[in-house]
């Protein structure tokens, strides 16, 4: 607390993000030990965790005040104005302080209390076991070993302790190969496709340079493609550009010579690295953030920020994975450098696409759990939860969630989950309110103690499963056991709910996706119903024919008839939130908006062009 | 003339057909007056019946003596057939350019179809302008019909029967004709019953570089203004190009002249630029090959959805003048039959829950394009693959379409109809089996006879089989003005037209499907629970008679 000096600002405007001539709410701004509230005068609340806060700028004073502007995590960006100056100072130097934490003890997680006892965290955090993905996998059995190499993070701290290996690698090759390998990160096992009996191995590169070998390594290499008793050929994926590998090899690194290792199929896929990203991400937010943007200057920022570019690149890399494996019944090796970033990308994404598991939602927390946090993918480097090197942050992760959503929107009933399951995770991954993402690797992680300081995420997800739940989904189909997207240019959109999703403004008004998902429950709870008066009405046929009314049965009669009255009101009840929330639009009222900003352009002298930008009505679905 | 002389080869063996998606058909070719037929012969192997038509460019090409011909539709599908034989190749290949351009309208396919099916009601007395009339009169008396122009003297371009106020005569209206470009004086389009207020169109006025006034014409402007209220003039034109039109005898309201009015320039693209668009559009999204950003500058290059946001740009700027503003508004461009239309059609699919519906949406269509002299014929000449690059084609129509798409992309519950019976309609004005969208007006369709010697669009669509097809399981009326935003993030290219034949849309068809599925689950749950909850009254009030006594 000793960062916050002043609490409570009134006479604060919250400025429309998109209007051109500074339309506002009015209210008053509220600092927390976590949050920074906004109330309205209509008593809306904005709430904004100051782990979310990703840059906080103070404008030049203008005569209404000092302006504040904040860019959040999760794309949210308000802009404020503070009537004082010193106000504003105080706000901004307390969020600077609040939203860059130097110590992992700080963060959220580590205060966050949602009332459970240690026994219901622990249950919490043992939610997803990985052991027993193996075991659903088919791991350990004759070809694949659980390996104890790795225990005590001897051989890798950036890998679990339990790590899956070819039967046949011995200790000494795993250790000779961890060696040989950048950060010691040696190929095991990501996942195993239990009818083709193929793997998908990652590790990170080979240490290499411009001719160095490593036996041990071959040989490792070696015993994963052995361990597939069909296609003894493996494919060796490097997913950086050619030019970035070979670039390595100046620094003693590089990738696999195809010479040195045999039935190796070597092959790059092009992914750029994690700076490209995050600047990519960068310009892409500048352009959607653009006013009065035109359609012309928003499809030239979506190309040369080459977010899209980069999303298909991924996705391209993910399905040659698959393939090989579907196609050529061929193992795979994938790493990138070091073996966390496009590495845990297009494994996890191949394994999405192989197996329809990951595809539930339990399945999805599994794979994340798997392929992102156990194999040590950076999540506090890379989401910036503490203050630390600007460099390390980067879009990894979302791009991933991103590859998700492309597939949900081109196989609508292939996943359990719906978009808002991919927000919400991707909310957290910043939020730092939850354990799970925090730290860099599973030892940091324990040494952090955060199974026994902080909650994991997934239960409270899966205790809200509803809200998540694709109410198209299929799961008894079998035809998407692999999934096949297209990736042709013209399928891939950019993600308006995801990088504009608290701009209510540019969302469709009404959402099928949601009424469906309503009328879906409704079709539960009517089913029920059904169910109960059924048997009522057998209890009551029941009781004409037996023609005996004993005072007893009225008494049983008598507690059901509120029942009975609730289930008559039931078509107003239940019905009410499809058609009135759902359906009709709230907030096309006179009092709009956006007609106040076209009002001043009528009582201008001549208008000889009205603008009209972003539709016109606020609609607050 | 004959079609016969037309067709030199009327029938091939062993062609193979091949569309994009499908395995290849081989089968029998034939050639008929309005059709190119490919039969398998076989059970369960789709027909090909291709309306010449609708066949908009073809290309053919020779390996050896196998000939290939590809024929571009005018729906943006691509089909190749290979015909074995050059000279069976060639014959073919023109007796479809033949086919396909006719010159005389009278020898197109409406002339000659007859339906296989029963006329419930006939389309073409579906939406008289007295009935639309009517909707209105019991609201106001402010208007009246005109017959002034009953035998198209007045207008060539308008219907016989038009709506004006009711203030003004006749006499004043053929002096307001000669001042308006092709005579389209300022008729009503809308009445918004909430307010009163009105959209009115017309050809610009005819003012030249000398300034020329009408005083009917600014009598009739002002007669639509209440006492103390202003309107607002909407020109499609940027205000540039309405200037330059002076020099060209057009021109357009001086407020010293019209001093209760406010003019607004809007900028709406015509004729070639679109047609270009178009053109540009389908040709990147027939390249699969493309990478991103290619893609990307290609879709950005086409411009088109920049049109798409310039035209709902200003539909939603007419509506707000309506019902925010409270202000009545004058739509024009040059002529007033292009973006003056999609103008205020769109304002009124915006505005008026009725137009949202099947019905409303064809009355629309039957007022606001066919009788306002929206030259179907010329602009719908040609697509997206044609060559000869005429300055009367030009899809403005299609843009209405897609216009109307993104509105019911982000209202999906608004619209009774769906999408389908957007593509439909655009389909129709390309190529058709009707007459609706023959002829370039009122008085050309008068001439071709078109009520009597062809059949109405309606007459087919609005009988139970075909309108549930095209009917929206979402739809709950509902009765708000409805605000689309026309951010670029929030327009998206119209997939079910543009990317229709370079896709499949299988798992997307099977999602719908699923969702009809969920939407009629829940009204038979509905019904049961409705039923159960009687059954159980009636045996409660039984059971109580039975306790009474």
């Amino acid at each position: 607390m000793e960062h916050i000096r002043t609490t409570k600002v009134e006479q604060v405007k919250l400025l429309d993000r998109f209007s051109t001539n500074n339309k506002s709410l009015t209210g008053t701004l509220y600092l927390t030990a976590t949050h920074l509230l906004f109330i309205d005068s209509h008593q809306k609340e904005t709430w904004i965790l100051h782990h979310h806060i990703a840059s906080v700028e103070k404008l030049a004073l203008t005569t209404a005040g000092c302006p504040l502007v904040i860019q959040c995590k999760n794309f949210r960006i308000v802009h404020f104005i503070v009537p004082r100056e010193r106000d504003c100072h105080d706000i901004y130097n307390s969020l600077l302080q609040l939203s860059k934490q130097a110590k992992y003890e700080d963060l959220y997680a580590f205060s966050y209390n949602p009332k459970q006892n240690d026994s219901e965290r622990l249950q919490g955090w043992q939610l997803i076991d990985l052991a027993e993905e193996y075991k659903r996998m088919g791991v350990p059995n004759s070809h694949w070993q659980l390996s104890d190499a790795n225990r005590e993070y001897k051989i890798c701290e950036t890998y679990p302790r339990e790590l899956y290996v070819p039967q046949i690698a011995s200790k000494p090759i795993i250790v000779g190969s961890s060696k040989f390998r950048s950060k010691g990160r040696f190929p095991v096992l990501s996942y195993y496709h239990q009818v083709k009996e193929a793997a998908i191995c990652r590790c990170s590169q080979p240490l290499s340079g411009f001719s160095a070998r490593c036996l041990e390594d071959e040989h490792l290499l070696q015993a994963i493609s052995k361990a597939n008793p069909v296609n003894r050929y493996m494919y060796v994926i490097d997913t950086r550009p050619k030019l970035n590998a070979m670039a390595n090899r100046a620094a003693g690194k590089g990738y696999e010579n195809e010479d040195n290792y045999s039935n190796i199929r070597f092959q790059f896929v092009g992914i750029e690295n994690i700076h490209v990203m995050r600047s990519s991400l960068q310009k892409l937010l500048e352009v959607s953030g653009t006013k009065g943007l035109s359609v012309n200057d928003f499809y030239s920022g979506l190309e040369s920020s080459g977010w899209l570019r980069h999303i298909k690149a991924v996705m391209d890399a993910a399905i040659f994975l698959a393939k090989a494996i579907m196609v050529e019944n061929a193992s795979v090796l994938v790493h990138c450098s070091d073996g966390w970033d496009r590495t845990s990308q297009v494994c996890s994404l191949g394994s999405l696409l192989l197996d329809s598991y990951y595809r539930t939602i339990k399945g999805f927390m599994v794979l994340i759990e798997k392929d992102w946090i156990s194999f040590g993918h950076k999540f506090s480097e890379r989401c910036g939860h503490l203050d630390g090197d600007p460099k390390e942050v980067s879009p990894v992760f979302t791009q991933f969630l991103e590859c998700v959503w492309h597939l949900t929107e081109q196989f609508p009933q292939a996943f359990e989950f719906n978009e808002e399951f991919l927000l919400q995770i991707h909310e957290h991954i910043h939020s730092c309110q939850f354990g799970n993402f925090l730290g860099n690797c599973q030892k940091e992680r324990e040494e952090l103690k955060l199974k026994e300081k902080t909650y994991s995420l997934w239960p409270f997800l899966l205790e809200d499963q509803k809200k998540y739940l694709n109410p198209l989904y299929s799961s008894k189909s079998q035809r998407f056991t692999v999934l096949e997207p297209n990736t042709v240019s013209f399928n891939f959109k950019f993600w308006r709910n995801m990088y504009h999703q608290f701009d209510r403004t540019l969302h469709p008004r009404q959402s099928v996706f949601n009424i469906i998902m309503n009328m879906n429950e409704q079709n539960k709870q009517l089913q029920k119903d059904i169910q109960d008066l059924e048997s009522k009405i057998k209890q009551r046929k029941n009781k004409q024919t037996d023609g005996v009314l004993t005072k007893e049965l009225l008494h049983s009669v008598c507690p059901e008839s509120p029942t009975l009255k609730t289930s008559l009101c039931f078509k107003e009840q239940t019905l009410l939130p499809v058609n009135d929330a759902l359906r009709t639009i709230e907030g096309s009222s006179p009092a709009d908006n956006r007609y106040s900003e076209y009002a001043e352009e009528f009582s201008k002298p001549e208008p000889a062009v009205v603008s009209l930008e972003y539709g016109v009505a606020r609609m607050t679905c | 003339m004959e079609f016969a002389e037309l067709i030199k080869t009327p029938r091939v063996d062993n062609v193979v057909l091949h569309r994009p998606f499908y395995p290849a058909v081989e089968g029998t070719l034939c050639l008929t007056g309005h059709h190119l037929i490919l039969s398998s012969r076989q059970d369960n192997t789709e027909e090909l019946w291709l309306l010449h038509s609708n066949i908009d460019a073809i290309d053919k090409r020779f390996v050896g003596s196998l000939g290939t011909i590809i024929i571009k539709c005018k729906d943006f599908r691509i089909i190749q057939l290979d015909i074995p034989g050059m000279e069976e190749c060639l014959n073919i290949a023109s007796s479809i350019e033949a086919l396909s351009t006719l010159d005389s309208i009278t020898l197109m396919y409406p002339f000659f179809y007859r339906p296989m099916f029963e006329v419930v009601e006939d389309g073409w007395h579906s939406f008289l302008p007295e009935q639309e009339f009517e909707l209105y009169s019991s609201a106001t008396s402010e208007w009246r019909l005109s017959y002034v122009n009953k035998e198209f003297a007045v207008c060539p371009s308008y219907p016989p029967i038009v709506i004006v106020p009711k203030s003004v005569d006749d006499e004043a209206l053929r002096k307001v004709a000669t001042f308006r470009h092709g005579g389209r004086f300022p008729v009503l389009s809308y009445y918004h019953k909430k307010n009163g207020m009105v959209i009115m169109r017309s050809g610009q006025p005819l003012t030249g570089t000398n300034g020329r006034r009408c005083k009917e014409d600014e009598k009739l402007i002002n007669a639509t203004l209440r006492a103390g209220k202003r309107g607002y003039i909407i020109d499609t034109r940027s205000l540039n190009v309405a200037q330059q039109a002076r020099a060209k005898g057009g021109g357009f309201e001086q407020e010293a002249h019209y001093p209760q009015w406010r003019r607004i320039h809007k900028s709406i693209e015509r004729y070639h630029i679109l047609q270009e668009s178009l053109i540009k559009l389908v040709e990147a999204c027939n390249e699969q090959a493309h990478n991103m950003d290619r893609w990307l500058s290609k879709l950005e290059a086409s411009n088109w959805l920049t049109h798409i946001k310039e035209i709902l740009t200003t539909a939603c700027l007419a509506a707000q003048c309506i019902d925010r503003e409270g202000a009545s508004i004058l739509v024009h461009g040059t002529e007033g039959i292009d973006s003056t239309l999609q103008v205020t059609s769109l304002a009124q699919i915006i505005l008026e829950p009725r137009s949202r519906t099947i019905r409303g949406f064809e009355a629309l269509i039957e007022r606001e394009w066919l009788q306002a002299g929206h030259p179907f014929q010329q602009r719908c000449a040609q697509s997206a693959y044609c060559s000869s690059k005429q300055k009367w084609e030009a899809p403005v129509f299609l843009l209405f379409l897609d216009c109307v798409w993104q509105i019911l992309r982000q209202f999906p519950c608004s619209f009774e109809f769906n999408e389908h019976f957007l593509i439909m309609l655009f389909e129709h004005a390309y190529a058709s089996q009707f007459g609706t969208f023959l002829g370039n007006n009122e008085s050309e369709k008068c001439k071709l006879k078109l009520q009597q010697k062809t059949m109405s669009l309606w007459s087919w669509v609005n009988r139970p089989s075909e309108l549930s097809k095209f009917t929206n399981p979402l739809f709950e009326a509902n009765n708000l003005v409805i605000w689309p935003s026309v951010a670029p993030q929030s327009l998206q290219l119209w997939e079910g037209i543009f990317l229709r034949w370079n896709r499949t849309s299988k798992y997307l068809d099977e999602a719908y499907e699923e969702m009809v599925n969920i939407i009629e689950y829940n009204k038979e749950l509905q019904a049961k629970v409705n039923i159960l909850r009687r059954q159980l009254a009636e045996l409660e009030t039984e059971d109580g008679m039975q306790e009474s006594p």
